[in-house]
């Protein structure tokens, strides 16, 4: 099987779900609308001719203050096809106030730990996910560490005078 | 609260459990919940699983009937970090992540800015790159086969290897001044050229380790107490492997030819002459074998690499990312702008995401970044080979085999935790 235009045969099938296409240092990126993102992923992994079969990665991204708080998250897959060697961006954006989207767990296994840390880091919600719950993170902490909001921080020193007080506010796990 | 379980054979049990009932339903099964069977705590201190790693077991008998990874104790917020620097500063970030293979996350992070920026690489970078990374291969999969051997009971073993490893860090502390968090690799070349004793240390290496590799072996690949242990253990079929995102030595095992030096080559590694092992059965044995033979391709590659080391620049000669030579700083004004400019704000990248997947010694070892035009990363996402072996592969192969072969299972995946939790 001829290995085919992911851009043509993705805006003939799935038309306006393709959102937007970008070509980067020769990285094809695809902008999803993410409502239809489970439905794109099965597309890519199952159309002959481009059987992206492979997920490699998938990570959440802050735009805060760079993108309007409608587009402040992102979530991006990196999607691989073993059989024509070649990579494949899909990307979509979410509001800052509902950043949900459906899970691709679906399609792909591998992305049940990788929407996991993207939960876990930028408190993205990935509906219908079997299992969302924080991974690299203690259980009880609070907030999401890689939003660009979230304070870089470092440990307080704590000392006798002073320790109950740090103790109160600082944002990690407590017996 | 579960405190006590009754069992089904009547008399109470108790069990450790401190949670609810709710937070263990859907991850082992109800069977652990009438205290059928057991649930039992593996780590996170525990010698075989490889650093900090803890694992929640649910046993019938010595049958394991599920297996729930539980990462994150050696989190250090790695890619929070390296958002807060420079690029330049942030590779610093990247030698303690997988600390067993720290040249070769760096050269996934270097490769990421050096597409983003569209720089070169000089020639004698390229060759000297690919040795060191198949050097940081070899002392990777020395560890691995050390610690593998010392789950199994081999001890000997363990300190052949650690014997022969010191020889090539070594090797990182003549060039980088360091032995294991090297930060060699610069965008645009290296840090430093290579000192006058390198190469013949890396020639007394490789010629010296391929009869080492010939111990291991007698040691090992006939070994009747070693074959009863890994034949037929942990197996996984190629489509399971795939489906499960499996890559590296752990996905060439079960048999399916996929290497990123060979399909996607980077830093000239389509110009060497290397075969790429395959396995057959996709158990621990196979992965074992498979290694070993990877290590005597690492030693041809870093032969051929040595062997067309020719003089010339070491990094890059775009002084917009690469800092000039020391010497130019007393004759140009304009060497001592670049080199302010660079070693206070750093260099700016366009705006834009890039994502390069690399070989590590234990699979795919991307790096996506992403840029909105300042002077330190928006954002970089690691994706590493064991963090995904743990989540998917190691339960996986857990399931339906005996605790005992677990220690094997774990061994043969080759995990890194801090690769895991970055």
């Amino acid at each position: 099987m001829q290995a085919l235009n992911p851009v043509e045969l993705a805006q003939l099938t799935l038309k306006d779900a393709v959102q937007e296409v970008i070509e980067f240092r020769g990285e094809l990126t695809m902008v999803i609308n993410p409502a239809r993102i489970v439905e794109a992923c099965q597309f890519f992994k199952e159309t002959e001719g481009l059987e992206y079969n492979f997920m490699s990665d998938m990570s959440g991204v802050d735009y805060y203050q760079h993108e309007p708080a409608e587009r402040r998250f992102a979530v991006v897959y990196h999607l691989y096809s073993m059989i024509y060697n070649r990579r494949l961006r899909l990307k979509v954006y979410l509001p800052e106030d509902e950043p949900k989207v459906p899970t691709v767990t679906t399609v792909y296994p591998a992305a049940d730990w990788e929407e996991r840390e993207a939960y876990d880091m930028f408190g993205i919600i990935f509906e219908g996910h079997p299992s969302l719950r924080r991974i690299l993170m203690p259980d009880d902490w609070e907030g999401y560490p890689q939003r660009k909001d979230y304070p870089l921080g470092y440990e307080q020193v704590q000392f006798s005078f002073n320790y109950d007080d740090i103790d109160r506010t600082k944002p990690f796990a407590k017996e | 609260m579960v405190t006590k379980a009754s069992a089904h054979s009547g008399h109470e049990q108790y069990t450790d459990w401190q949670g609810t009932v709710e937070e263990l339903k859907g991850l082992v099964s109800d069977r652990a919940l009438t205290g059928e069977t057991m649930l039992l705590n593996m780590g996170p201190q525990h010698p075989s699983t490889h650093g900090v790693l803890r694992l929640l077991l649910e046993l019938d008998g010595e049958t394991v009937v599920s297996c729930v990874p539980d990462v994150g104790f050696l989190h250090t917020g790695i890619e929070k970090t390296m958002e807060s620097k420079t690029y330049e500063q942030a590779i610093v970030c990247t030698d303690r992540m997988d600390y067993l293979n720290p040249m070769g996350n760096n050269l996934a992070y270097c490769l990421a800015v050096e597409k983003l920026a569209d720089l070169d690489v000089p020639e004698r970078a390229q060759v000297v790159r690919v040795l060191l990374a198949e050097l940081t291969r070899i002392n990777s999969h020395l560890v691995w086969l050390g610690t593998h051997c010392l789950d199994m009971g081999a001890m000997s073993v363990f300190l052949y290897c650690m014997r022969e490893r010191e020889m090539i860090l070594d090797i990182f502390e003549m060039v980088s001044g360091q032995r294991m968090m090297s930060t060699y690799f610069r965008p645009g070349g290296l840090w430093r050229d290579v000192v006058a004793e390198f190469v013949p240390a890396v020639q007394a290496f490789i010629d010296y380790f391929p009869k080492k590799i010939d111990d291991y072996e007698t040691l090992l690949v006939e070994n009747p107490l070693w074959i009863d242990r890994t034949q037929g253990i942990g197996v996984m079929t190629p489509e399971e492997a795939l489906s499960l995102g499996c890559s590296g030595p752990t996905l060439r095992a079960s048999g399916v030819n996929w290497d990123i030096r060979k399909v996607m080559p980077y830093m000239g590694y389509e110009t060497y002459d290397f075969d790429v092992p395959i396995g057959e059965h996709g158990d621990v044995y196979d992965r074992f074998l498979l290694r070993m033979k990877e290590l005597r391709q690492s030693v041809r590659i870093v032969q051929q690499a040595l062997n067309r080391l020719k003089p010339g620049p070491f990094r890059s000669n775009n002084r917009k990312y690469v800092p000039p030579p020391r010497a130019e700083l007393g004759r140009s004004m304009e060497a001592v702008i670049h080199h302010f400019k660079l070693w206070t704000e750093g260099f700016s990248l366009p705006k834009g995401e890039v994502y390069v997947g690399i070989e590590s010694p234990r699979g795919e070892l991307g790096c996506y970044l992403s840029s909105v035009g300042e002077n330190h990363p928006h954002r970089v996402h690691f994706r590493t080979p064991s963090f995904v072996h743990i989540m998917g592969a190691l339960p996986f192969m857990a399931k339906q085999g005996l605790l005992a072969d677990l220690v094997g299972v774990i061994g043969s995946v080759d995990i890194v935790l801090g690769d895991c939790d970055r």
